[in-house]
């Protein structure tokens, strides 16, 4: 039985990339094959914190059977980043966290090059090291960047030259100071996040061939593709045209494969074995602590309201903890600096947001983007002040809450959500107002909600472009430099693409893998932008090519193009109601009467989208017409219940609700409710553990544990609100990061309803917890 | 180096292994079956998990000459003649993918499972499943899927 789905926008059609993904088939970085000539890297690491790097010496490495080469900082000397270049692929003069590659060395199989890799002898000179980023931020503190004035950067970053500060963000709105006598309750708090890992299932794996011609090619696992060819070819000094990066299935990504992390390393090793594929995969511990990280954050945040609880004034410091590069992490401070406030309508507002240099490992793009991270503190605020003036707290937020069409803390105009709608939701279906008993004598039970917004964090003018081909059979080739990460954007697009061209859904493949020698230019697959973006981008290239096949049609029977359209594969005329089959005439063209002559040709449309209307924001305000393209906005409810004996948090329900403005695929959109809920109620257990010399003490799977089938809740609800987006496709906006921004204050709330004890800092381990209720 | 003889999926092979080489080595990279998946080479993320004679294994904790003279099943001896076993379509069903990276594992551990306890109860998949993790899906629509295929095999047991 042949499927065939008209119209699929907006209904749950299955995924284009199941069949391979449940049989073994899916390829992913790991998988290729690359034949008996490839070689094997492994790098060198700093075991320092922070340290002078006096000497490399790899005489004795070279001298391993089947090692090939050793690359050092002094082969990789231009530094690479995607907002302020800050870092060497290789360090070369400092190491600044334990971890940074020194060398790499290759060989012709994995265990000589880990052999040898112990041989390169690497003479260190051990510099004071800082780990916080408040105290990495004073004067006095110990430099990891004594150069950052000399560092390139885009016009839109603020770096403090002289200091660790490697962005401050301003936010000044209204009058905070003659707004305080005015507020009836205040709250202020210092709340402390660690850093977390992304632990995509897949770790990190590249291939490089650097050919003796001069062309490049780059396999790997990446969010990517063409923002590391542009950076590596930056730093490398390869031409754009020279470089190919390619890339399969991503085994999750999170962020962790945003940007430009050990690829390269790969390249510039590939590089100093020409001819020949060089292999670099993470272990896991790698994984852990030398790709990128979550960033810390210390925020001190004090917010008051006035009788009627309303909003009036909010003070903010965030110190982001970016570790040893905050090449990337800049633009999370800089994001949660123009989001300062969370969701809400405050009049004055005053917010600093730092991104700060730790000895660390490297504080990068992580699912939600600052956002989880601000969010922790500002809304168990909001539940603090909601008690002090004695309302409920949905109501408070309901009311305090970002409503479309208002001016927003930038200057910004709201465009058209309704947190409001996703707010009742998730109060019905958490039952907010019933009160039901814990599971047993020692065990109290609490409710807690939380909501969020989150803009695609980005340069102005991300673009993003698409190809759109017929094969003689009428099946459709869609081609986009977008990544498939589990997310499910390559059904999203196969789904677009049909409902814009008019053919059935089934009809319809993407291009796989992506290649940034034939794929169309992506900027890269994060800020959950690919709906959005590249959803117009596929949108624009369909209607390009449906408007190719109308006007031959048209042409060829005569007929006002206006009549025409496009139904099933089929062009009909709503005038003469005569039917043309799309299957050959969109490759051959149409004869003529007797054939005396053809119309027409290969049909390939071509499409492209990048937002033209965002502003640069005044450096000592924050202010401007137009911070972001736009926010996406959600509420979540989760009921739970604490072992008073053990502390442990059971969580037993979570409800979700999201304004997608338009859900192309209702339940993949679920899909990712639920799996962004147990990522989210996962983070707030999670915390990378280091010792006082800044070395790792859990980067395994069994000492950071991330949470597995038996800690999920029973039940995880979600509801989708539709509020079109201005510029998205049928008003679609992307929701893949926002699914776990708010869950982790939603259950500190409801610990705090179910015990009367507020915890400011992350993990919420059960240790802390235990000792809590026994102060208590 | 060692000889071995180890039928996987079905297939005898004749194989010469080295004696530190893991299954899951064995597998991917002299067999190019590449569909059981190096998650962390600890058996600490069920990614590798494979069936030795019927029982989960982790490969990369299983070396290869361990599997001499036995059976390994892995995820690409599931289907059978291109068609998806029950709990292969439950998967694809219910959505219960995403990155697909644990999925072979996930589908393998939930085959054993469903071998030796047709009916399971959900705490049942939560403790068989218990070394498999995954980051994408928040494990729910897992559980379901080997529900509705212990569900599905029922029916068509009860129909024959």
């Amino acid at each position: 039985m042949t499927t065939f789905t008209s119209d699929p926008v907006g209904k749950s059609v299955p995924r284009v990339d199941m069949r391979d993904k449940v049989t073994g088939a899916a390829v992913f970085a790991d998988d290729m094959q690359f034949g008996p000539g490839l070689h094997y890297g492994r790098l060198v690491r700093s075991p320092h914190a922070h340290a002078i790097i006096k000497k490399v010496d790899a005489s004795q490495a070279l001298e391993v059977p089947g090692v090939k080469a050793v690359v050092t900082g002094k082969d990789t000397p231009t530094r690479i980043g995607l907002y302020l270049k800050d870092r060497f692929i290789f360090a070369l003069d400092r190491a600044r966290l334990v971890g940074d590659p020194v060398a790499g060395v290759i060989a012709t199989s994995e265990e000589m090059a880990e052999e040898a890799a112990r041989l390169v002898e690497v003479e260190y000179e051990e510099l004071p090291a800082v780990f916080d980023p408040v105290e990495a931020a004073q004067p006095g503190a110990p430099l990891i960047h004594p150069e950052l004035g000399e560092y390139e950067v885009v016009n839109f970053i603020f770096p403090e030259p002289g200091t660790n500060i490697s962005e401050h963000f301003k936010l000044r709105r209204g009058d905070v100071e003659s707004a305080w006598p005015r507020c009836a309750a205040i709250m202020e708090g210092t709340f402390r996040l660690p850093q977390i890992e992304h632990v995509p299932i897949e770790p990190h794996v590249a291939v490089a061939l650097w050919e003796q011609s001069g062309q490049v090619t780059l396999w790997t696992c990446s969010q990517s593709p063409f923002a590391q060819r542009d950076l590596i070819a930056q730093s490398l000094g390869i031409p754009h045209g020279n470089l190919r990066v390619i890339s399969p299935y991503v085994g999750g990504g999170f962020g962790g494969k945003a940007g430009v992390s050990m690829e390269a390393c790969a390249v510039a090793m590939a590089r100093a074995v020409q001819g020949r594929p060089v292999k670099l995969r993470m272990t896991r511990e790698e994984e852990f602590i030398c790709t990128t990280t979550r960033q810390s954050l210390v925020a001190h945040t004090r917010i008051g309201c006035d009788a009627e609880c309303n909003l009036l004034a909010m003070e903010t410091q965030y110190y982001f903890g970016g570790g040893a590069s905050n090449e990337y992490g800049v633009n999370i401070a800089r994001a949660a600096g123009y989001s300062c406030t969370g969701p809400y309508l405050i009049p004055n507002v005053k917010g600093d947001s730092y991104c700060v240099y730790t000895n660390t490992p490297i504080g990068s793009a992580m699912r939600g983007f600052g956002m989880p991270e601000i969010h922790w503190g500002i809304e168990q605020i909001m539940d603090q002040l909601a008690e002090k003036i004695g309302m409920n707290p949905a109501e408070f937020r309901r009311r305090n809450c970002v409503k479309s069409g208002a001016t927003i803390l930038t200057g910004m105009e709201m465009p058209a959500v309704d947190l409001v709608a996703c707010i009742d939701k998730v109060i019905g279906a958490i039952e907010w107002d019933k009160r039901p008993s814990a599971s047993a004598p020692h065990k109290k039970r609490g409710k807690g909600m939380a909501i969020m917004w989150k803009a695609p964090a980005m340069p102005p003018n991300p673009g993003s472009s698409a190809i759109v081909r017929f094969n003689e059979d009428a099946t459709v080739n869609v081609e986009i430099g977008a990544q498939e990460l589990g997310q499910g954007a390559f059904t999203v697009v196969a789904q677009i693409a049909a409902q814009a061209l008019g053919v059935p859904y089934e009809w319809v493949r993407v291009s796989a893998p992506v290649d940034t020698k034939y794929s169309p230019y992506e900027w890269q697959t994060v800020a959950s932008r690919i709906t959005w973006s590249t959803g117009n981008a596929v949108k624009a290239a369909a209607e390009h090519a449906r408007g190719q096949i109308l006007e031959v049609v048209a042409e060829h029977w005569e007929e006002d193009l206006a009549d025409l359209d496009i139904k099933d594969g089929m062009v009909i005329s709503y005038h003469s109601e005569r039917e043309q089959p799309l299957q050959n005439m969109v490759v051959y063209g149409l004869p003529n009467e007797g054939f005396e002559g053809w119309k027409g040709g290969p049909i390939v449309g071509t499409g492209k989208f990048m937002p033209t209307y965002v502003t640069n924001l005044d450096f000592e305000t924050g202010q401007g017409a137009r911070a972001v393209v736009h926010y996406t906005v959600g509420a979540q409810a989760v009921d739970l219940q604490v072992d008073t004996d053990t502390g442990q948090v059971e969580v037993l329900k979570i409800a979700s609700a999201y304004d997608v403005g338009k859900a192309i695929n209702p339940d993949l959109i679920l899909t990712q409710i639920e799996g962004g809920a147990v990522h989210g109620l996962s983070s707030a257990f999670e915390a990378l553990q280091f010792d006082e010399k800044g070395r790792p003490l859990n980067a395994n799977f069994v000492d950071y544990r991330i949470a597995t089938i038996a800690d999920v809740p029973r039940e995880i609800h979600g509801d989708i609100v539709e509020t079109p987006l201005e510029d998205g496709p049928w008003g679609a906006r992307g929701v893949g990061e926002h699914v776990m921004v708010q869950t982790a204050p939603a259950i500190a709330n409801a610990i705090y309803d179910a015990l009367g004890i507020r915890f400011t800092d992350l993990p919420l381990s059960a240790e802390k917890i235990f000792l809590a209720l026994q102060e208590q | 180096m060692h000889s071995i003889t180890v039928t996987v999926n079905g297939r005898p092979e004749y194989l010469t292994v080295p004696p530190n080489m893991t299954l899951l080595r064995m597998l991917r990279e002299v067999l190019a079956l590449t569909g059981t998946k190096n998650g962390c080479e600890a058996g600490e993320c069920g990614a590798c998990t494979v069936l030795l004679d019927g029982e989960p294994v982790n490969s990369c904790l299983t070396l290869a000459v361990e599997a001499d003279g036995r059976e390994v099943t892995t995820v690409e001896g599931l289907a059978e003649d291109g068609q998806l076993s029950a709990l292969q379509e439950a998967f694809v069903e219910l959505n219960a993918v995403q990155c697909g990276f644990c999925t072979p594992g996930m589908l393998v551990s939930a085959h054993a499972l469903l071998a030796r306890n047709p009916r399971p109860t959900e705490q049942e998949i939560k403790e068989a499943m218990l070394g498999n993790l995954c980051r994408c899906t928040g494990y729910l629509r897992i559980v379901g899927a080997v529900q509705t295929a212990a569900s599905a095999a029922a029916d068509a047991g009860g129909a024959a």
